[in-house]
């Protein structure tokens, strides 16, 4: 069975009791990303960090398979209360070890290494992807691709969304 | 005791000699996706591309000929099979394309009108004017919502559906509500993708007589499946794809009645479609020839007429009954497992082959994944009928389908593998 290389154990343990999920009720920018194939759904907001307008704070609230789930969860681990720059290193991590045109690299996605055997099941990379394009497609919008425009940052830190 | 021999007809499909995910047997249950094909059907359509091959309807050589003969022929037999005349089948790409092809006769019947252009004899039963509705299901493939929604959209139509009852059939109250005097069209499926209901199509035109509406029935669940017969069932189009009965993929068939029809200005237009062509204008051709423009996919027609006669020496009575055996059991032992719920009717009474199904605390994708890793291999997701998991409040389901190539050790594989997900997943 190949089954255990797709759904190791820390997988399902992300899976099973979800790290982070809920929305916050402030934020500067809210997403709303589905994918179509199966219907698996997130909601991710991002908002700055008021002690430190360099750092975004991420929530969210999704359904979805095991393998959505799960990233999602680790997604949480890894970028809630990070820079931009480091969430953005960590998207593209993903998405490359989703390619496979790159090895996975514990230091930059935590547990998300273990999602290395969804790339054998190009069915499965969608579900795995879904709330890391989230995160960016709601950083993005938050203002932080200039994050030295404290303007931006300053005028949507408190906003209660769209 | 099966009304076919699967075994013979099992030899009949190459694909299913392969093996699949550490050479486990496949097992096949997502025809209602696509169905596999026979020798008969692939041999068909390399005959004609080693005989004949050539562009039908063109050309003053032998091979033009007898490529126009096979293809003319394949309609022929075709109409046949759900007792048409071949003057009135029209092939198209796929279901879709036919769906869309009557929604656009409408649109161009009504800017065509708008700008005071000259349109076919009897076309006001395409005008859309303000105020007008078009009804569809709640249980719709996206193929037969979504042009309808496009063309209401463009139009300023109004769309209202039928609603389901809880058990996964059309509420007969809503059918004589939703359905009034300002309704064009009533379109919806002869049976469910997702659900497997089978809808009771004379209730549907009754109330649509009444009112003087068109009936479009999507057949893509119900030709590859039973016996149909435009003649007894009343509608005005019916419309079907090739590749779900054996077929090739990339043809599909609509078939309407010819004052419809005949009335209907094109769709998709170019050569082949006109009877006079100007630089300031062109005339049509009288259908199906008004609604095939460029070269056909003579091939592929030969294709799904080689399907048919294989259906046909089957009989479409035997693959019924073979089918509703498997529907039984199965959906016998996947209710016997706990924690698994059939979204559809659980009656096996107007019921065709499709089961979907949800495994409480696993995701169907999940489900499907562990199905995959055992060899069998089903549809996962909202199916194209994302309005159906709305309405019965899951994400998504699984969904297997049988046909006639499936036989009960088909039925106990789901049935173990759906056992082993729920282990792996410790749900």
């Amino acid at each position: 069975m190949k089954l255990e290389s797709l759904y190791q154990e820390i997988i399902l343990d992300h899976y099973k009791h979800p790290h982070g999920k809920g929305l916050a009720p402030n934020f500067a920018s809210e997403v709303h990303h589905v994918n179509p194939t199966c219907g698996d759904e997130i909601t991710l907001r991002v908002s700055i960090n008021p002690a430190n307008p360099d750092l975004l704070l991420v929530s969210y609230d999704s359904q979805g398979c095991s393998i959505s789930q799960a990233s999602a969860s680790i997604l949480f681990d890894q970028l809630n209360d990070q820079s931009f720059e480091t969430g953005e290193k960590a998207v593209e991590h993903m998405v490359a070890m989703m390619q496979r045109t790159q090895e996975p690299d514990e230091d930059i996605l935590g547990d998300g290494i273990a999602l290395v055997g969804v790339a054998q099941y190009p069915a499965r990379v969608k579900c795995a992807l879904l709330s890391w394009m989230a995160w960016k497609d709601a950083a993005i919008q938050a203002g932080a691709e200039v994050p030295n425009n404290t303007e931006i940052a300053n005028s949507t830190e408190l906003g209660e969304g769209k | 005791m099966s009304a076919l021999n699967v075994a013979a007809i099992r030899a009949d499909f190459p694909i299913l000699r392969r093996t699949v995910r550490d050479e486990r047997r496949l097992v096949y249950l997502d025809s209602g996706a696509t169905s596999q094909k026979p020798f008969q059907v692939l041999d068909a359509e390399r005959n004609f591309y080693e005989t004949c091959n050539s562009a039908v309807h063109r050309g003053a050589h032998q091979l033009a000929e007898e490529a126009t003969d096979a293809y003319e022929a394949a309609r022929a037999n075709i109409a046949a099979f759900i007792g048409g005349r071949p003057a009135d089948l029209v092939f198209t790409k796929n279901a879709t394309e036919a769906i869309n092809l009557v929604s656009y006769a409408f649109l161009n019947a009504t800017l065509k009108s708008q700008q005071g252009k000259d349109l076919p004899p009897g076309s006001e039963k395409f005008i859309l004017n303000a105020g007008d509705e078009i009804v569809v299901t709640e249980m719709e493939h996206h193929a037969n919502l979504i042009p309808w929604q496009e063309l209401c959209d463009k139009t300023g139509a109004t769309l209202k559906w039928i609603a389901l009852t809880d058990d996964g059939r059309l509420d007969p109250k809503s059918i004589q509500e939703v359905i009034g005097s300002r309704t064009r069209i009533v379109a919806f499926t002869h049976q469910s993708n997702l659900l497997g209901t089978i809808n009771d199509v004379a209730t549907v035109v009754t109330r649509a007589r009444e009112v003087d509406a068109l009936v479009l029935l999507d057949a893509c669940q119900s030709v590859p499946h039973m016996p149909v017969d435009v003649a007894q069932l009343g509608v005005d189009f019916l419309m079907w794809s090739g590749h779900k009965m054996l077929g090739p993929l990339g043809i599909g068939c609509l078939w309407g009645r010819e004052e419809l029809l005949s009335a209907m200005p094109p769709f998709i237009s170019g050569g082949s479609m006109i009877e006079t062509v100007t630089m300031q204008g062109s005339t049509f051709a009288p259908p199906p020839a008004r609604f095939e423009a460029g070269v056909p996919m003579a091939a592929q027609a030969v294709g799904l007429s080689a399907a048919v006669d294989y259906l046909r020496a089957l009989g479409m009575d035997n693959v019924q009954e073979h089918e509703h055996m498997l529907t039984q059991a199965a959906l016998t032992a996947l209710s016997a497992i706990p924690g698994v719920r059939i979204i559809g009717p659980t009656d096996i009474k107007d019921r065709g082959s499709a089961v979907s199904f949800v495994v409480d605390g696993i995701h169907p994708h999940d489900v499907g994944q562990v199905l995959d890793d055992l060899g069998v291999a089903v549809r996962v997701g909202h199916h194209c009928a994302w309005p159906v998991c709305r309405r019965y409040d899951v994400p998504a389901t699984t969904r297997a389908t049988f046909y006639i190539y499936n036989d009960l050790d088909d039925v106990d594989a789901l049935v173990q593998a759906v056992v082993a997900a729920k282990e792996f997943f410790g749900a």
